[in-house]
């Protein structure tokens, strides 16, 4: 292993640690924009590690449609109603206790299951690069049903949004 | 793939897992839509990294996260508005004070 891959590796584990902080604070910080600025931590860290297994186009989408889309409506939505949330209530509800516990034990049946289980990796599947063509080729051919639906999907939530979000004028 | 499979396994259960530590504890319904960006962007890594080492059709891990980046910009357009619009009739946006359907 050569300095220029460790320094690689080691830097891919910093940001997955990193990430892993930044969820923490996502789910558990009072102050809701700074759980938001946190969720942007983790979708750019994840957009880093999406580079790093070669998947280059995807990390563009993640950035475009995450940290440039939802991230934008979800902040909108905190400065929307956060002035009527009193400071002092807490970020979490009464059941903590539960659900840490049940989370542990999912932990603990997931972990080891991952880690003993030999995963089949080929290495035909190592060696191949995916390029934005054969996405694109995917795209149009094999997964064309699913994109058109995806499409469809798309427009009736353009209208479900606003339909559900506008003010009642004539109820 | 500078990094072997069960790291970015790993990392992605743990996020999943503070994903669902979310969704179940978070009192307010916008830290909730947050904590379900969380759990999708976990299971996104797990398709392209499983579609980058186990998988005949390399391609397929990387467009089935489209479809998931595609339905969680629907499910967080769409659950926005339906918190917006409960914080116009109720002027709360917390979880304990969605019980209009209870009775």
């Amino acid at each position: 292993m050569n300095v220029l891959e460790f320094l690689v590796n080691s830097g891919l584990y910093v940001m997955m640690g990193l990430a892993l902080l930044a969820g923490l604070g996502a789910v558990t910080m009072r102050n809701l924009f700074h759980s938001g600025l946190c969720l942007a931590f983790v979708l750019m860290a994840i957009a880093g590690l999406y580079v790093s297994v070669g998947a280059e186009f995807l990390a563009m989408v993640q950035v475009l449609i995450y940290v440039g889309a939802v991230l934008t409506l979800i902040i909108y939505a905190i400065m929307l109603t956060a002035r009527l949330e009193a400071p002092e209530t807490a970020a979490v509800n009464s059941q903590v206790l539960p659900i840490l516990i049940a989370l542990i034990l999912f932990l603990g049946c997931m972990l080891p299951a991952l880690i003993r289980v030999r995963w089949p990796v080929t290495e035909s599947a190592l060696q191949a690069t995916v390029s934005v063509t054969s996405l694109g080729q995917a795209l149009m051919t094999v997964y064309i049903f699913p994109f058109e639906v995806t499409g469809v999907l798309l427009f009736a939530v353009l209208i479900g949004a606003v339909v559900v979000a506008r003010k009642d004028r004539d109820a | 793939m500078s990094l072997p499979l069960e790291h970015y396994l790993i990392f992605s259960l743990l996020l999943l897992s503070l994903g669902i530590f979310g969704v179940l504890a978070r009192r307010n319904a916008i830290g909730v839509l947050i904590a379900i960006e969380l759990i999708l962007n976990a299971v996104n890594l797990n398709l392209v990294v499983f579609s980058r080492t186990v998988s005949s059709t390399p391609e397929t891990g990387q467009i089935f996260a489209f479809f998931v980046i595609a339905l969680a910009a629907a499910g967080a357009a769409v659950g926005l508005a339906i918190v917006m619009a409960i914080y116009r009739s109720r002027k709360s946006v917390q979880m304990q004070e969605f019980n209009l359907m209870k009775w």
